[in-house]
């Protein structure tokens, strides 16, 4: 992004957030399908997570996700920000949602600050004692660093942490369904032929992708029952 | 037919001037006929207003035909009303009951700031306009339009955008109050055409960039805005003023 006048501009703004967005939607694919190993294999679920751990391809990984999801956020409070003012002070009396506005494409905002918790949340459940357990040479008590099923096992097995992470999923559903065909629609790629595939699409990856995480975190929470 | 007429009660926004603080009033209205339009009811309300000694209602009219984009209205939580796809100026008492309330308020954006009662200041949308909404011409013969072929699903979206009035519905009904739809229709109606294309660039450049500057806010991809639209103007065409936008930004 070297030309400064493209992020001075609305459109430009919005450019990264979709660019982001997408990557995020491609990284969740790709965590997704890892997790899902989990359900039918808890070896080769650790076996992935060995490979992975602190290996220098996965820490550039984690950094690219972090400086991406840095990036999402900053624009998404800012562009929120501009947004509040430009609709004024003075709000309507009584307002009507048209039945073709999606409910999510209005609470962006919202249902990404609940994402960014339920993040928070699992960053210190997993990741702490995880990647950054064996970046730091420590071992949590629950199990070694490339363990991660002993830390599945452990946290969804209690039903508070299985509701917290269905909260979360749903969040991210409804983000999702209206996040990306509206990330194509930013970058320009739409027309009348494509508006309705993409809105479709939209609403299939965003039920794939949620409901991959949910199979295995219930799969989790019933084999410890 | 007989036709039932309607007693209404209106709870209209008044406001004196663009730094008032502005409030509601509440008018009950008797015998409306469900044929007349909107305007025409505000008439008989400022009729009633004026025989009574008060101030009339100060509401923007002017072809009173759905053609010139000056009625505008947010009616019941809608702009321009419940009907779809029609201006204020169209819309029928038909549309309500017999005892309804009704609301109604002035644009609310802080792109159009209130000039008094339901009159909004929509310049910003002439000075979007006035940026690059145009193509240069030299004087001389008039060309022969047929001279250069069209395809015809161009000419048809480009007639499609085109159909646009500038009312402002959409950035009223925007909860980001963003101008992209009106910006998106100006930029289409030309940029689909072979003598719109060659400003293109720097057209969609400088309409985005006023757009910006006068305080508009940034296009969520809600809908809302082609939803209420009177003209039906589709957000595909935002999809292309991003495209334009972009690719001429990447161009530079
Ligand atoms: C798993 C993490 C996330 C994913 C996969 C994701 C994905 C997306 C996508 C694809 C878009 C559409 C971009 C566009 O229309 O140009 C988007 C928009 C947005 N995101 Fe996220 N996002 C995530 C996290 C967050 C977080 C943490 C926040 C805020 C705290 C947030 C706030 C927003 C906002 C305000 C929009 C703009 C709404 C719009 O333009 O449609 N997102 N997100
Ligand atoms: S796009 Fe539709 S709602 Fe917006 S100004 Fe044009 S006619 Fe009015
Ligand atoms: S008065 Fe001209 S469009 Fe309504």
């Amino acid at each position: 992004m070297s030309n400064p006048c493209l992020l001075s501009s609305s459109i430009g703004k919005k450019f990264l957030m979709s660019i982001t967005g997408l990557f995020f939607v491609l990284f969740l694919a790709f965590h997704a399908t890892m997790n899902a190993v989990h359900i039918f294999s808890p070896e080769d679920y650790n076996a992935i997570c060995k490979f992975l751990g602190a290996n220098w391809y996965a820490l550039v990984g984690t950094a690219v996700i972090a400086l991406g999801f840095i990036i999402h956020i900053a624009y998404a409070t800012i562009l929120t920000i501009q947004n509040r003012k430009a609709r004024g002070t003075d709000r309507y009396d009584s307002e009507v949602r048209p039945a073709s506005v999606e409910w999510a494409s209005k609470n962006m905002f919202a249902l990404g600050v609940i994402v960014f918790l339920g993040l928070g949340l699992h960053l210190y459940m997993f990741w702490s004692k995880m990647q950054l357990a064996e970046i730091m040479g420590t071992v949590d008590a629950i199990g070694a660093p490339a363990d991660g099923s002993a830390f599945i096992m452990y946290w969804f097995s209690k039903p508070w942490v299985v509701v917290v992470y269905m909260v979360w999923l749903v969040a991210i559903w409804f983000h999702l369904t209206h996040g990306f065909w509206s990330a194509f629609q930013t970058m320009g790629w739409n027309n009348k032929t494509w508006m309705s595939r993409l809105r479709c699409l939209s609403d299939i990856i965003a039920t794939i992708i949620c409901v991959a995480f949910a199979a295995v975190v219930i799969a989790a929470f019933c084999m410890s029952l | 037919m007989e036709v039932q007429n309607l007693n209404l009660t209106l709870k209209v926004w008044r406001q004196k001037g663009p730094k008032e603080q502005g409030h509601f009033e509440t008018y009950s209205l008797q015998n409306i006929s469900p044929n007349s339009s909107f305007l025409e009811m505000m008439d008989v309300l400022n009729e009633q207003l004026i025989n009574e000694g008060k101030e009339p209602v100060a509401f923007d009219h002017d072809c009173r035909e759905g053609i010139c984009g000056m009625c505008s209205m947010y009616i019941n939580g809608e702009a321009h009303g419940p009907d779809d796809h029609v201006t204020t100026c169209q819309l029928h008492m038909r549309k309500f009951k017999d005892g309804d309330t009704i609301t109604v308020e002035p644009w609310r954006s802080a792109g159009f700031p209130v000039i008094k009662d339901l009159i909004v200041d929509r310049s910003a949308f002439d000075k979007i306009m006035q940026a690059g909404g145009f193509v240069s011409v030299n004087t001389g013969g008039v060309p022969d339009g047929n001279a250069i072929p069209i395809p015809k699903p161009n000419a048809d979206e480009a007639m499609d955008a085109a159909s646009c009035i500038g009312c402002g519905a959409c950035v009223a009904t925007c909860k980001n109050g963003s101008a992209m739809l009106f910006v998106s229709a100006k930029v289409s109606q030309l940029a689909l055409l072979p003598q719109g294309k060659v400003e293109a660039a720097r057209r969609a450049k400088a309409m985005v960039a006023k757009m910006d500057e006068l305080g508009f806010g940034n296009c969520t991809n809600t809908g809302a805005c082609e939803a209420e639209c009177p003209k039906g103007v589709s957000i595909t065409n935002i999809a292309r003023l991003n495209r334009e936008f972009l690719c001429a930004k990447f161009a530079d």
